[in-house]
């Protein structure tokens, strides 16, 4: 569970941005170990794709610091990957040549390589009988599957997770927990994981943090999340027992 | 490699354009004489008005070449470089004159083969022209009635068959 | 008054902001070429995309025009007695203008509106940010092939037309008015100059350039348009790509035509 003694594989210092007059992150903190798989939590709204979008550098941060071990912003897609919201996979391509893509056009390898490795990457994630098809002809959750596939075909060292789990039902999203967790064993990258499944991010994650209020309000271990008695922690805890029990009546 | 029915319809679409493209571009060019080879005969005019590069140049409104290039020579007349087709030979004694299709058609030069044996060599030169007539001084002519002691011929009314 | 000045100040920062916005984008899709990977496979689909659909609609565009410009060339020049200039007339107006401006402006409907709708498309649903983030410049990918395409499918559409609409001259004016052939071929042969040719292409390759670009910016922008966002988003950045690009062709048509001749 710990891995204290790695350097960090990212750190974020004071990242602060704004839409107008609307302050969205006040003055972000953050650092990622490397090997870890860190959950940022928080309530809709709170700036949580925002935060990832300024650490792949799809928006320019007003202020403060994103270093990677291996450097600056450069570089991103050769070391990282992003995992979107809404999958973002390339709607004209088949699932096939959706994983392929990043390989053709970032590496030098050969066409019979790249097919290889995303035949491989297609198989892992059990959607080799789909290659053929269009991402709008699969379901959310193959959807979901072929982004994770496209993102991990390039062995990033960290993978940047926006809602993984948005839209897919409640077996669904465990088991997307669940491909994170066995992925990272396998291809040993680095996770950060924005989400507001609590239950499943305590669960999969070794450090969960809380976003509120443009700010991190709280970093720990899942065991100190699940016990902290701060009253704004203790909110998210106790909605995530409420909540489905007050749907059931 | 595999090819597929776009990759096919792409190359089919590329070579015909650039085939198209430069069988326009060689056409326009060279004018009507992509037929054969040709030779160059000079022509000195007094008034060339309307005349440029590519005006047609008739036989008995057969077309055999094309102008060339217009130069002004040092006794400031015209001197128009004709291409006329290698089969087409001009006795020495050759009139060239200057015509108009229509009444404000395209200028170019009729050619009246004469009766000498002898023949313009290449590069040779026709001294015996007219001139362009231009609309304004006929009409002035018939506006001051001496249509009669005009030595000019009226220009060909109509466009060459 | 004050709020005139203010209103007119505006506007013009937000053109040449526009407008050096554009020339960055151009430049960037440009300089994208020597990076871009399989560039070759993203051209072919390109020219087929720009190229190989569009022939039927310039081919029948052309072939009306020519049809048109026949029937009225012939009736006006006969006034003067000169339908034996009717070749000169179609040959030059289509050459030096109809058919790289019709042309151009046939390809922008077709081909520029499909090119910024899909782009749109890729802004909206983050396809471009998800290129970013792999690495892959989304200029290089999404532009740049576009972009070289259009410096050879435009060339040959406008001599398409341009051939398609000498024949339609010659259907209506000899076929079916009965101007000799022979008249009205020769006037073709001798009015069109390798100059003529030139401008044509010169055209040609101007206004591809200039409107296959518009309309890839146009689509790029998609989440900045003001006020719409989503599929609104992407018919305001079509409807803008279609409309700017055929502006700018005309533009250019009025700027090249004034220079040149």
């Amino acid at each position: 569970m710990t891995v204290a003694p790695l350097p960090p594989i990212l750190k974020v210092t004071s990242l602060r941005k704004h839409f107008g007059e609307h302050v969205v992150l006040a003055s972000v903190s953050l650092t990622l170990p490397r090997g870890s798989i860190i959950s940022v939590l928080g309530r809709s709204g709170t700036g949580k794709s925002v935060f990832l979008k300024c650490l792949a550098g799809l928006l320019k941060p007003d202020a403060g610091e994103v270093r990677y071990e291996m450097g600056l912003l450069e570089g991103f897609g050769q070391r990282c990957s992003y995992l979107f919201q809404g999958n973002a996979l390339f709607d004209s391509l088949t699932a096939l040549e959706n994983v392929a893509l990043p390989l053709e056009q970032t590496t030098r390898l050969r066409p019979r390589d790249i097919a290889q490795a995303a035949g491989d990457a297609l198989k892992s994630l059990g959607l080799d009988e789909f290659k053929d098809y269009f991402p709008a002809q699969l379901s959310g959750g193959m959807q979901k599957r072929l982004a994770l596939a496209r993102a991990l075909v390039t062995r990033p060292e960290l993978v940047l997770f926006d809602e993984p789990t948005a839209g897919l039902d409640p077996p669904a999203r465990n088991t997307v927990f669940e491909m994170i967790v066995r992925y990272r064993q396998k291809f040993d990258f680095t996770a950060l994981v924005v989400t507001h499944d609590i239950s499943e991010a305590l669960a999969a994650s070794d450090r969960v943090a809380l976003l509120e209020e443009g700010r991190i309000y709280f970093e720990g271990t899942p065991a100190e999340f699940a016990a902290s008695d701060d009253c704004i922690v203790r909110s998210f805890n106790d909605n995530i027992v409420t909540l489905p029990t007050g749907l059931d009546k | 490699m595999k090819y597929s029915n776009i990759d096919l319809s792409v190359g089919a679409f590329v070579l015909l354009g650039i085939a198209a493209i430069v069988w326009f571009a060689i056409r326009a060019g060279a004018g009507v004489l992509m037929g054969g080879s040709t030779y160059e005969v000079n022509a000195r005019f007094t008034n060339i008005t309307g005349l440029k590069a590519g005006s047609q140049v008739f036989i008995a409104g057969v077309p055999v070449g094309s102008v060339d290039k217009i130069d002004l020579d040092s006794h400031y007349a015209a001197v128009v470089r004709l291409h006329v087709k290698q089969e087409v030979h001009l006795p020495s004694d050759t009139i060239a004159s200057i015509k108009t299709s229509g009444l404000i058609g395209d200028k170019f030069i009729a050619l009246a083969p004469g009766a000498d044996s002898q023949n313009l060599p290449p590069g040779g030169t026709i001294t015996d022209t007219e001139s362009a007539m231009d609309l304004e001084s006929i009409i002035s002519r018939f506006a001051f009635g001496n249509v009669s002691s005009s030595s000019s011929p009226a220009p060909q009314p109509s466009a060459p068959k | 008054m004050m709020l005139l000045l203010q209103a007119v100040g505006q506007n013009t920062l937000a053109t040449i902001a526009g407008l050096g916005d554009f020339a960055t984008f151009a430049t960037r899709a440009i300089a994208a070429t020597p990076a871009t990977r399989q560039l070759g496979r993203r051209w072919i689909r390109a020219v087929h995309e720009q190229g190989v659909r569009c022939v039927p609609v310039v081919t029948i565009v052309g072939l009306f025009t020519g049809l048109v410009l026949g029937l009225q060339g012939y009736y006006v020049l006969t006034r003067f007695g000169s339908a034996g200039a009717l070749g000169t007339f179609v040959s030059l107006t289509l050459t030096r203008e109809l058919a790289p401006v019709l042309g151009a402006l046939m390809i922008i409907g077709q081909a520029g509106s499909a090119i910024a709708a899909e782009i749109g498309i890729h802004r909206n649903s983050e396809q471009i940010d998800a290129l970013t983030t792999m690495g892959i410049d989304p200029l290089g990918y999404l532009v740049t092939p576009r972009l070289l395409a259009s410096l050879i499918v435009f060339p040959v559409l406008t001599v398409a037309f341009t051939l398609v609409g000498l024949a339609g001259g010659y259907l209506s004016g000899s076929a079916l008015l009965g101007l000799d052939a022979g008249v009205y071929w020769s006037a073709v042969h001798s009015a069109v100059q390798y100059t003529d040719v030139r401008e044509c292409l010169l055209k040609a390759l101007i206004f591809g350039a200039i409107a296959i670009v518009i309309c890839c910016h146009s689509g790029f922008t998609t989440h900045r348009r003001i006020g719409v966002s989503g599929s609104r988003a992407v018919s305001v950045s079509t409807t803008r790509g279609v409309v700017l690009a055929s502006i700018a062709t005309l533009a250019a048509d009025y700027l090249i035509t004034s220079f040149l001749v």
